[in-house]
């Protein structure tokens, strides 16, 4: 019968302050809500920034052999380095993975349809290094293509539907410089947020050696080469800048002769872009939460005046000083529960509503149940200890005293 | 009501018991610098159905006589509470009510914190509403009352756990003259009905209503006797019957 009646006077008790359980019930929900949101938000937009790098591979190079602009061995500068398969196999060894790629522009004709599409002929193990993920039922362009010279290409998942609508394009054949192509497969929907050619979704990839036979292309465009680990990756720039540099007499320190663009270097400004972006976070959010704090226990200190009189008034007509701080407990605990739930549920709510557009840029925010239920039951402790004090001080006064206050 | 303590034969039960006991009692309040003697020794004997009025000029200590036998102001220790709830009951200059609760919880309070069932509750309550006269204002709140209603309200409230004696500290100081006599009429009223009462007043004309005035002056009794009103109450009663 007593927690019976005690939930009825604490029923009745919060009833009976509105503004004042509101404004503590909002001080927490706010404060919840906010650290939620900003967590989660830290939180995918982390998770989408190496999405969305990796869309392009995960830390390869990519080099551009182009025009040397130091004089070098009696040669003067302005030469065209020119890179053919040869010197691929030769710094081959050591890399987790080395493919040329041929690049050009060529009318695609399927029935009765002819678009024009950027072409790109590479090894196989281009797919692994630029994350070329076909989808279910198809596949990337493999080792007995290249040998063979086989004609079959692989789309870009937008070109596919430019091309094919909603009919399945494996196994079916597209002409492209004449010849019939199989498409083996159809790339698998992924974000991109860089690249050096246009995006892969509009692409197409064949095999370098079929390129080479229908093109006469001797020379590739660029590069593409993997570390075995990311601290490799410096040391081995430098070995193919070695290699390239003396097969083909150009200064190792000219940085035009052969440009490199090294994503490795993203991904490490990622990572100390996140460790700073989470700082800022945690300080944004532990502010949050003193100011939440500040704004509970102003709110409780602010009727501790009106509080100690209706203690005082209590403990004259026969409460226990005991029953009277265990209901403030109660109250302040269900006050907590709630509007941690309510700010949960808050920030839960405007995750979901977030607008798919968005998420290719800042991602899918991420809503952590854990840090809301902490940032709840802080803000709830600190307006417990503001509460508590002067409520357990009021039950010790005599109840003249407290009657007066 | 059988609750109420028991009469013999008609008889005033002015031996029935003894409800206050003080002997000697002396109360310094140490402010630091100066030490107020605000009880010098004070002897003072109630008895059950007795209505006492202590008067006395303000800072004469009449306040903290009443504190002390209320226990409102001794040290603060476990059983106060029990004390409080079932042997005292408080009616106040300010009402005391509180202001967010209906006179009809605000008369609740003390039952609940008794553990008294809700259905008994109920029935108490309504009684003691009926009583004081305000059966109709029930689910009011203090603020929509007149003064007179809230110390009515505040009187059921000191009467709800059938305490043995009621303390009173200038029950009419905050009201008009009409509303005050008023609620001194129903002390006399409640007196009649066999109750032990003890009203703190300044004003004489009221103290003379009651059985028995105890004047007090600078921590002191100046003066205790009984007022004519025990004649007429024991006329009313025999011709009552």
């Amino acid at each position: 019968m007593g927690l019976l009646i005690g939930m009825r006077q604490l029923g009745r008790d919060l009833a009976s302050q509105k503004l004042r359980t509101f404004l503590t019930a909002f001080g927490i929900v706010w404060g919840t809500a906010a650290i939620s949101l900003l967590l989660a938000f830290g939180e995918g937009f982390h998770k989408q920034i190496l999405v969305n790098s990796a869309g392009l591979g995960e830390n390869i190079v990519i080099a551009f052999p182009s025009l040397t602009s130091i004089p070098f061995e009696g040669l003067g500068k302005g030469r065209r380095i020119l890179v053919d398969e040869e010197d691929i196999d030769l710094v081959e060894k050591g890399l987790a993975g080395i493919s040329g790629e041929y690049a050009d522009t060529f009318k695609l004709l399927y029935n009765t349809r002819t678009l024009p599409v950027d072409v790109s002929g590479v090894r196989p193990v281009f797919g692994d290094l630029r994350n070329l993920i076909p989808q279910e039922g198809g596949r990337f362009v493999n080792a007995l293509d290249e040998l063979d010279k086989r004609r079959v290409i692989f789309l870009g998942n937008e070109l596919a539907k430019e091309i094919f609508g909603s009919t399945e394009p494996v196994g079916k054949t597209v002409m492209l410089l004449g010849s019939p192509f199989t498409v083996v497969g159809v790339l698998k929907e992924k974000t991109q947020d860089s690249s050096y050619s246009g995006r892969d979704k509009d692409k197409a990839f064949v095999p370098g050696s079929t390129f080479r036979a229908l093109t006469g292309a001797k020379y590739v465009d660029n590069l593409i080469f993997k570390a075995t680990g990311t601290d490799a990756t410096e040391g081995l720039k430098a070995d193919v800048i070695r290699v390239l540099a003396g097969r083909h007499r150009f200064d190792p320190s000219d940085k035009e002769a052969l440009q490199m663009w090294d994503t490795t270097e993203g991904f490490k400004f990622i990572d100390t872009f996140m460790l700073a972006f989470r700082a800022f976070l945690g300080i944004v959010g532990s502010l949050t939460l003193i100011v939440g704090g500040i704004g509970v226990s102003n709110i409780m200190n602010v009727v501790v005046e009106e509080r100690t009189r209706e203690i005082g008034i209590k403990m004259a007509l026969g409460a226990r000083a005991g029953s009277i701080l265990r209901q403030f407990m109660a109250e302040t605990m269900l006050i907590t529960i709630f509007s941690g739930a309510i700010g949960l549920l808050l920030a839960a709510a405007i995750c979901a509503v977030f607008p798919e557009g968005f998420r290719e840029f800042v991602g899918k925010p991420v809503i952590s149940p854990s840090v809301g239920l902490l940032t709840a039951g802080l803000l709830g402790l600190i307006g417990f200890l503001a509460g508590y004090f002067p409520a357990r001080d009021a039950s010790r006064l005599d109840p003249v005293v407290a009657m007066k206050l | 009501m059988s609750v109420l303590p028991r009469r013999r034969n008609g008889e005033i039960p002015a031996t029935d018991g003894v409800v206050i006991r003080m002997a000697g009692i002396r109360k310094v309040y140490d402010t630091g610098k100066v030490k107020v003697e605000a009880l010098r020794g004070i002897d003072l004997v109630v008895h059950r159905g007795e209505f006492v009025a202590v008067v006395g000029p303000s800072g004469s200590g009449k306040s903290t006589l009443m504190n002390l036998v209320g226990c409102l102001d001794t040290p603060t220790e476990g059983g106060l509470a029990d004390a409080r709830n079932r042997r005292v009951g408080f009616v106040f200059q300010s009402f005391n009510l509180l202001p967010q609760i209906t006179a009809f919880e605000n008369v609740e309070m003390p039952l609940l914190f008794g553990g008294v069932g809700k259905r008994e509750r109920q029935a108490r309550v309504t009684e003691l509403m009926d009583r004081v006269g305000l059966a109709d204002r029930m689910e009011h709140r203090p603020t929509e009352l007149s003064g007179g209603q809230m110390q009515r309200v505040a009187i059921a409230r000191a009467l709800a756990m059938n305490p043995d004696v009621v303390l009173a500290d200038e029950p009419t100081g905050n009201l008009d003259t009409s509303s005050g006599g008023d609620i001194m009429g129903l002390f006399e009223e409640l007196w009649r009905q066999g109750r032990t009462l003890v009203v703190i007043t300044h004003d004489m004309a009221l103290a003379r209503r009651a059985g028995r005035i105890v004047e007090v002056r600078d921590g002191l009794i100046l003066r205790d006797e009984p007022t004519g009103s025990v004649a007429t109450l024991r006329e009313a009663r025999a011709s009552h019957g």
